[in-house]
């Protein structure tokens, strides 16, 4: 039924080729984590462009990538960014990732059963006391702190890469590296040819925007 | 009969007589000064003495709406507290609709328009703050407002609220041009300056009550740490006894 879908490409039923054409991975590393993104925004046969940044900072320290239709990806992470600032001027504090996550998925949840948002996530940010780390979502409102994730498509082929390649507390050298592999696998054999990508990486610092 | 129960009734010669109240609560409350420079703005309160059990550290006068907003108020805390939590709650609510920063005017017609309420309907009684808010507009225009319990709000370049206002209000006007052409001729703290010299016309206990906290065109609000603060009223203060021994030999030729 997988291979069904896949060839029909196109339906519209949640949970269709919709939200799997966007590339998302993500990895953590010793002091950073790493997410990447592709670029190309698309909806059905036609790419819209080739320069959308599908990663949001939702703070200094914490930035989401989403995945699905646009006005879904949009509305959600605007929401979710707005909120994020709210608390930290309300409590002049700023949410931690793991606070801001369980957020995210409880909005997530709680709007399943009444308008569902469309969007699948990763969350990554970088907290004094944890260091980085990585929170898989999906738009079901499940939710996994994972040292490596990946969304749509992309995570049939790259997954297999991360699971063969990645180690824990690798140099942010060792990291590019292994994004370089997942993309090269992406290049090689996924159907949908996707040139650009957008990386982004948290620090102690604060959130960069590097070269992949 | 009285008319001054019930916030909604007019007295006979046309006053709202728990919004007059409201503004006497305004005055018992500490000091606030605000100060518009061109590239400073500067937010200076007059800290009570901590009780000596008491963390002073929770006692917050001057709160960060947004970014590039902050407010300082006189009066109430606890009313402050909820107009401040609606304050917030429209500016991250103007940058989702808006996709944009909101200027200082709107966030302060806001307050205003929340104020106004509380005296028209309800049968609410009115907020017993003034407050003073400040920030540079994204354009980087400065901006001083004031918003009362009666619900008004309007643009200054220098002002105090709450105890001594008035005292403080003769002093910033005697002094505002004079700090302005210093700032011209690149004295950046010549506002912070001007603050801190106000508060002192009417705080007693000096630099350790009071608290300084300023904003430069799209930098977050910064607090000027107490040592800074310490050094300025000393500064102050000797600058003051230079003056007056200036004076005295004047007198004595008479």
């Amino acid at each position: 039924a997988d291979r069904a879908q896949a060839l029909v490409g196109f339906g519209f039923r949640p949970g269709s080729a919709k939200e799997k054409m966007d590339i998302l991975l993500g990895l953590v590393g010793k002091d950073y984590v790493m997410t990447v993104a592709d670029r190309a925004q698309a909806r059905s046969i036609v790419v819209f462009k080739h320069d959308e940044d599908k990663i949001f900072e939702l703070d200094s320290k914490i930035i989401m990538a989403t995945a699905g239709p646009q006005g879904d990806r949009a509305n959600f992470a605007e929401y979710i960014q707005r909120n994020i600032q709210l608390y930290k001027y309300r409590n002049d504090l700023p949410l931690t990732t793991k606070g801001a996550a369980n957020f995210t998925r409880t909005e997530l949840a709680t709007f399943l059963r009444k308008s569902p948002y469309q969007v699948n996530l990763l969350m990554a940010g970088h907290d004094k006391k944890v260091g980085p780390s990585l929170y898989y979502m999906d738009y079901l409102g499940s939710m996994h702190k994972m040292d490596f994730g990946a969304h749509g498509y992309g995570s049939y082929f790259c997954l297999s890469i991360f699971d063969r390649y990645f180690k824990k507390d690798m140099s942010l050298e060792q990291g590019k590296e292994l994004m370089q592999k997942c993309i090269k696998e992406l290049q090689t054999r996924f159907l949908i040819n996707c040139p650009k990508f957008i990386c982004k990486i948290v620090t102690a610092e604060g959130t960069k925007v590097i070269d992949i | 009969m009285s008319y001054d129960r019930a916030i909604t009734v007019f007295s006979p010669d046309g006053h709202l007589f728990q919004v007059e109240y409201a503004m006497e609560a305004v005055k018992n409350g500490t000091t606030a000064v605000g100060v518009k420079g061109k590239k400073t703005i500067v937010l200076g309160v007059e800290k009570k003495s901590a009780a000596k059990l008491q963390d002073p550290r929770t006692v917050r006068k001057i709160m960060k709406l947004d970014k590039h907003i902050c407010l300082a108020f006189a009066g109430l805390v606890a009313d402050a507290r909820v107009l401040v939590n609606k304050a917030r709650l429209e500016c991250q609510s103007y940058r989702l609709t808006m996709e944009d920063s909101p200027t200082v005017e709107y966030v302060s017609r806001f307050i205003a328009r929340v104020q106004q309420r509380y005296t028209q309907r309800g049968g609410r009684r009115p907020f017993g703050i003034s407050n003073l808010i400040a920030g540079f507009d994204a354009d980087g225009t400065p901006n001083l407002w004031q918003t009362d319990p009666t619900g008004s709000h309007t643009s200054w370049k220098a002002l105090a609220i709450g105890r001594n206002a008035k005292t403080v209000r003769e002093f910033l006007e005697e002094n505002y041009e004079e700090s302005m052409a210093k700032e011209e001729k690149g004295d950046e703290d010549a506002a912070i300056k001007l603050a801190c010299k106000a508060l002192l016309e009417v705080v007693e206990s000096g630099a350790k009550n009071i608290e300084i906290a300023y904003m430069k065109p799209g930098d977050p609000l910064k607090m000027l740490p107490q040592e800074r603060v310490a050094e300025l009223c000393k500064a102050i203060e000797a600058e003051k006894e230079a003056e007056k021994k200036k004076k005295k030999p004047k007198k004595q030729n008479v």
